[in-house]
């Protein structure tokens, strides 16, 4: 049974600024479900004695010197942008949200 | 949103402080000075060109990795130390997810609940000396956000048409300093809050570890204030003020927000649980964003960076690294050069200890190194509309051009005027004498010879002076600059009056 509820959803769609309409959401619930189940299986292969991690690397400590690489032109990093203005991104405005 | 408009009158800040306890909490960021970012290898630099700074790292390009800075783990292992922090055995990095352009993943990497450093304190230091104990939550790295401009018709962020972004800020390494709840200040709340800034930004500095120019957003404080009724334990829901980013400007902020919570709440209202947004000319907090489940961050651990592990060693070695705390410091140089409190708070607030420290230490007595850093050297610097320190005069300089006095070559106005050469570029304090041939009379049996004549023949005037009219002796000056052709120095006939009369100066 998924654990997904659509109030789930909602609250997710809502984080991400996403508007869904009716249908989409019931399809989502579906589907993001069916992807939890699938990821689920895992908890069977892992039994108590395996602990948590967050990757399967058995690495630690992979520090880069602090040293300048390689760097874009401001026309290289805006090469890609939907949209510019003075050497900036141009975004749309998102209101009340200073971070 | 708009309840300013609603808002009752805030107490006076007595009145609130009679009814209510304050209690206070703060999220210091501090930007580190490291050479590149903290996931890649663009520089990390301050006022250049939009967008010149940044790679595919920064722009969160799809299929590219992060790799942390070294260095930038070992500013917050030693930050960490340095507000007597227990280090992290094992630490990983986070995912805080937050939909915004000032940052193109649409997550900030930062730490969640694993921090590098954890549960440590800081005894910040009171006007009155007073020491106060500020209990260390916390201090994770995490990386700064892009530069948001907001164009359009009304130049605010409400009802602006469109946004402008600058990456160059994006991934510049942040460690994020949070204390406990800090109850028990009182009515000193507001000092508190400016001296535990100010304490962070003299430690981040003396670590060598960030520029620590609060003006240019190095150091940036949050401050959370809430309000118990007296003897209550229970906190009230508090407010968080962001980017309070001068240490006048978080005194006030915590002033106000006392303020108006207490009027609030002595109206029978309730604190909303907000953001507020600090307002430097009407000195008061307006409303921001209300707390909601948009604060749901979804962090999880980050897959793409593996953890930090420490060892006693690696540890160890930084330790060892560690400056002298500021605050020690402070305590034993105002010991040392015998200055009033007054005085060597001034010393602070110019920036001059390292300069006057290291001109006593090459041989000027701490009287003589403040006399010229907090006088001559501070009005040249203001003249210039810059700072004596950055005037770029060598305290040993300082200690040549005192020497010259001390020797009788020259007196203070010709040293001031030699130090106004000198900072032209003429040269060495002597070699400026020596070139324009600025040295006085020195012979002290030629100059007590004019001296005594002058006083043998001007008998009015050595009666005035012994009266105590010290200012007679300036009729005295005269004759002796026409008897030594004006090469005197005055301030040394003045001092063989004294010396002939018997009078203290």
């Amino acid at each position: 049974m998924s654990e997904i509820s659509r109030a789930d959803v909602e609250h997710l769609a809502r984080l991400a600024h996403i508007a869904m309409t009716e249908e989409e959401l019931d399809k989502t619930v579906e589907e993001l479900g069916e992807i939890v189940d699938a990821v689920k299986t895992v908890q069977e292969a892992a039994g108590e004695d395996v602990p948590a991690t967050s990757h399967p690397l058995p690495l630690t400590n992979v520090f880069r010197e602090d040293v300048i690489g390689h760097t874009f032109t401001p026309e290289q990093s805006l090469a890609n942008a939907p949209d510019a203005d003075a050497g900036r991104f141009k975004v749309p405005a998102i209101l009340d949200e200073e971070a | 949103m708009n309840e300013t408009l609603t808002d009752p009158q805030p107490l006076s800040f007595e009145e609130a402080l009679k009814k209510y306890e304050p209690v206070l909490g703060f999220e210091v960021h501090v930007e580190l000075n490291t050479v590149s970012k903290m996931f890649s290898s663009a520089p990390n630099a301050f006022g250049d060109e939009p967008n010149s700074n940044v790679n595919e790292v920064d722009l969160g390009l799809p299929g590219t990795l992060p790799v942390v800075n070294g260095r930038a783990v070992e500013s917050a292992i030693k930050l960490g130390l340095a507000l007597n922090c227990s280090i992290a055995e094992s630490c990983r990095f986070a995912r805080k997810q937050y939909f915004y352009p000032d940052t193109p993943k649409n997550w900030q990497t930062s730490q969640y609940d694993e921090p590098i450093a954890y549960d440590g304190w800081l005894d910040v230091e009171l006007d009155d000396g007073e020491i106060f104990r500020v209990e260390i939550e916390r201090a994770h790295m995490e990386e700064d956000a892009g530069k948001l401009t907001h164009a359009g018709t009304s130049g605010r962020i409400q009802g602006a048409d469109y946004s402008l972004v600058d990456y160059n800020r994006a991934g510049v390494p942040l460690i994020e300093i949070v204390t406990k709840p800090i109850t028990g200040a009182g009515e000193r709340a507001p000092e508190v809050a400016r001296a535990y800034v100010s304490a962070i930004r003299d430690i981040v500095k003396a670590l060598k570890i960030s520029d620590a120019r609060m003006e240019r957003g190095n150091v940036r404080c949050d401050a959370n204030v809430s309000l118990m009724p007296k003897g209550a334990s229970r906190f009230g829901t508090r407010s968080e003020t962001k980017n309070v980013n001068s240490l006048r400007a978080v005194e006030h902020a915590v002033t106000y927000e006392i303020r108006r919570h207490a009027g609030v709440l002595a109206a029978g209202g309730s604190i909303v649980q907000e953001t507020r947004h600090w307002q430097e000319t009407s000195r008061t907090t307006s409303p921001g964003r209300i707390k909601s489940d948009a604060d749901d961050y979804r962090y999880f651990p980050e897959p793409d960076l593996v953890p930090i592990v420490t060892t006693e060693e690696w540890i160890e070695t930084l330790r060892a690294e560690l400056p002298e705390p500021p605050a020690e410091r402070r305590r034993r140089l105002r010991e040392a050069w015998g200055y009033s409190d007054a005085e060597f708070r001034d010393v602070v607030a110019a920036g001059l200890l390292d300069e006057i420290e290291q001109t006593v230490e090459q041989g000027a007595s701490p009287a003589v190194a403040r006399k010229w850093w907090m006088g001559e050297l501070s009005r040249l610097a203001n003249a210039r509309e810059t700072a004596p320190a950055e005037l770029g005069v060598e305290p040993a300089t300082i200690v040549e051009l005192n020497q010259l006095i001390e020797d009788g070559k020259i007196n203070d106005k010709i040293a001031r005027q030699v130090l106004e050469y000198h900072l032209d570029g003429e040269g060495s304090p002597g070699q400026i004498v020596a070139q324009r041939g600025l040295e006085v009379v020195s012979d002290d049996g030629a100059l007590t010879a004019a001296v005594e004549k002058a006083m043998a023949e001007n008998p009015d005037v050595v009666e005035k002076v012994k009266g105590g009219k010290l200012k007679a002796i300036g009729a005295l000056i005269g004759p002796v600059m026409k008897e030594t052709k004006g090469q005197a120095d005055a301030g040394k006939v003045r001092q063989i009056v004294l010396e002939k009369l018997g009078i203290e100066g």
